[in-house]
């Protein structure tokens, strides 16, 4: 039987257990809480930055102006057309100003396609510039956004007939940066982000393998290896921003590598992922057991095979997840770039790795920094893409690591 | 009790070294500054089951990893004396470690297949070392392997299956037939029934039993009744020396030193 004492003291530990769980059980709802608001604003911000608005004209394909290359033109005896009343030479600018400034490539693009449009007329739905966009979508009123008593006086006179809509905005996704937010896009910048990760993942993965390898299977343990392993665990700790600063003094100024290049990029994000995937591998390494090593050394396996038959392949999957999280955290990495000049503003898309790019962390600073209206949902929507790409980065963590997992 | 004045054991005749599979004379292991193994001269004879037992950290696992040379992945360990394996001394004559371990195998305390198949298990020794030239050659090596080591009928239809998924005794079976795969003169066993249930026990010493028509064996232990069942030669060790050998009959019925009566009667170990 249990004397009272005992009863007491086992309650106290019941209760003590109970308390902890529901302390656990409290930070990951404070935590979770955080991660949905965090979402929430984001996605509640950006999601309108995947639809733009579009205006429908008639645009009269004419012989004269399409010879002469002048589509602005088209634009604009297209709006004349439709609002005749206007005539003063203000109102007329100021009538154009409701199009997009890039709105004349479509029409551009439509000839190329099918020069027999010459001389005919045809309804084009045109790029509205982001001042309607903005008051389409409802972010600001026509009263108080920047758009004038009687642009939006025609606005409203457009939206009766119908003309104005929103459709699904491709820009977005495939041009790069502009200074008119209705013309810019992530394209330029996910393209040098997907180059700045290749270079990055193509020289941290075998460097920071192979050091770990011999570190934890080869080196001796004498005070060379200690200070070396030492001096990894801190590099883990430096702040990014000094990796960039390390950067623009040996590859730029030193090495002379092209400024803005995600090469140089890539090059500075191995640096900084280098220690995290060393580390991780490392520890993966130790986690194979030691039986396993004994048994393939006691049947003459050299120290080579033991590690590429058994070690290697036992460990891969901590490798792999440790490698591809550095690579998330590279990929979301800022400071150390703008110190190479990655901030610039680059309107086109890189083709390669020396040619100037930006990044999207870079891409949503950048936007985050814009005074236009139109670029608070398009910082949102960058990140959102940012967050997707870090999404992807993980599962795919997750399916390798499954799939290389081995039980013994 | 002075142990170091060694009765006549120490003495082994012109002949005893002649038809040694395997002799060490005056060997000293030390890791790092810590002796574990003090001048222990000992043959072996081939053909024959040679038990090794003695209180824990007496120094035998120690001796039997000295024999294939496993002690030189621990960094801090130094072998002094000579082994030799067919009159070759294997710390001195430039043998290289990786074909010394082809020709003495061993078996380890737990079973430790690699996580692969039962198959890919055993056809790793032939693999590294080139010893099959086909596909059916390798077969072959795989299934006698398997049959010697008694396995065979259980796994046969699962082959493809992963080693890890058999049980304990199965396990230790299987890594008995991956260490005779490569054909080895010697095979050295580390306690490997200590992990094993009765019955598996028993299935393994009788293996024991068999493989000795081929093999030399030296097996560590630390059940007496294990050595006197499978063993035809006994060292008893402590602390680091090795106190007596001698036919397994004699030592446990008539032990020449106190301390090995000691420990077979149960009054230290």
């Amino acid at each position: 039987m249990i004397d009272e004492r005992t009863a007491r003291r086992l309650a106290r530990r019941h209760a003590a257990e109970r308390r902890f769980k529901l302390y656990g059980m409290a930070s990951v709802a404070v935590a979770l809480a955080f991660l949905v608001a965090l979402l929430v604003t984001i996605v509640g911000k950006g999601y309108t930055a995947f639809a733009q608005t579009e205006i429908a004209v008639e645009v009269s394909f004419d012989a004269g102006p399409v010879k002469e290359g002048d589509f602005a033109g088209l634009v604009k005896s297209a709006l004349a057309a439709r609002f005749p009343e206007v005539t003063a030479r203000n109102d007329k600018r100021e009538l154009f100003g409701l199009i997009s400034s890039g709105a004349d490539r479509v029409l551009r693009d439509m000839v190329q396609d099918d020069p027999g449009l010459v001389g005919q007329k045809r309804v084009v739905t045109l790029l509205a510039s982001d001042d309607v966009d903005m008051v389409v979508k409802g972010h600001v009123t026509a009263q108080s956004g920047r758009l004038t008593a009687p642009q939006a006086e025609w606005l409203a006179s457009l939206r009766q007939t119908g003309a104005v809509s929103l459709g699904f905005n491709t820009t977005f996704f495939t041009a790069g940066d502009s200074r008119e937010p209705e013309l810019a896009g992530v394209g330029g910048a996910v393209v040098g982000s997907l180059f700045a990760m290749v270079v990055t993942l193509c020289l941290a993965f075998p460097l920071g393998v192979s050091t770990a390898v011999y570190l934890e299977e080869f080196a001796p343990k004498n005070r060379w290896t200690e200070l070396i392993e030492v001096n990894i665990n801190n590099l883990a700790a430096v702040p990014s921003i000094v990796f960039g600063l390390l950067g623009l003094a040996l590859f730029l100024n030193f090495l002379n590598m092209p400024r803005s290049a995600p090469l140089v990029g890539g090059l500075v994000l191995t640096l900084m992922s280098l220690p995290v995937i060393i580390i991780a591998s490392r520890a993966a390494l130790k986690a194979v057991p030691p039986s396993i090593r004994e048994a393939a050394r006691g049947l003459g396996a050299s120290r080579l095979q033991v590690v590429t038959h058994h070690v290697l392949p036992l460990a891969m999957p901590g490798i792999l997840t440790g490698t591809i999280i550095a690579t998330a955290h590279a990929i979301g990495e800022t400071a150390p770039l703008l110190m190479i000049g990655m901030v610039a503003f680059i309107v086109d898309i890189p083709a390669g790795f020396l040619d100037p790019a930006t990044v999207l962390p870079v891409q949503v600073y950048l936007w985050a920094d814009s005074p236009e209206r139109a670029f608070v949902e398009r910082t949102s929507a960058a990140i959102m893409i940012l967050l997707a790409f870090l999404a992807v980065m993980n599962l795919l963590a997750i399916v390798l690591r499954k799939k290389f997992e081995r039980r013994w | 009790m002075n142990v170091a004045s060694k009765p006549a054991m120490g003495q082994a005749t012109l002949e005893d070294r002649r038809s040694a599979k395997v002799s060490a004379r005056d060997v000293d292991v030390f890791y790092g500054a810590k002796q574990a193994l003090k001048s222990v001269s000992i043959d072996i004879r081939p053909n024959e089951v040679t038990a090794l037992i003695g209180p824990s950290g007496c120094g035998k696992s120690t001796f039997l990893r000295c024999l294939n040379r496993m002690n030189d992945l621990i960094e801090t360990c130094r072998v002094a004396g000579s082994i030799w394996l067919d009159g070759e001394d294997i710390y001195t004559s430039g043998l290289d470690p990786v074909l010394l371990r082809a020709r003495v195998g061993m078996v380890f305390q737990k079973p430790n297949p690699f996580p692969k198949t039962i198959y890919d298990n055993v056809a790793y020794g032939p693999r590294i070392h080139g010893l099959a030239r086909s596909r059916a050659e390798l077969d072959e090596i795989v299934m006698t392997s398997l049959e010697k080591a008694g396995l065979i009928d259980e796994v046969k239809d699962r082959l493809q299956e992963q080693g890890t998924g058999l049980s304990g005794g199965q396990q230790q079976r299987l890594c008995i037939a991956r260490a005779i795969a490569v054909s080895p003169e010697v095979i050295l066993m580390d306690e490997p029934c200590s992990a094993l249930d009765p019955i598996a026990t028993a299935k393994v010493e009788e293996l024991i039993d068999e493989l000795r028509q081929r093999f030399t064996i030296v097996i560590v232990t630390h059940s007496m009744q294990q050595a006197a069942r499978v063993s035809q030669r006994t060292g008893f060790f402590h602390l680091g020396e090795l106190v007596e050998c001698g036919e397994t009959e004699q030592i446990f019925t008539n032990p020449r030193h106190k301390l090995t009566q000691g420990y077979i009667t149960g009054r230290f170990g």
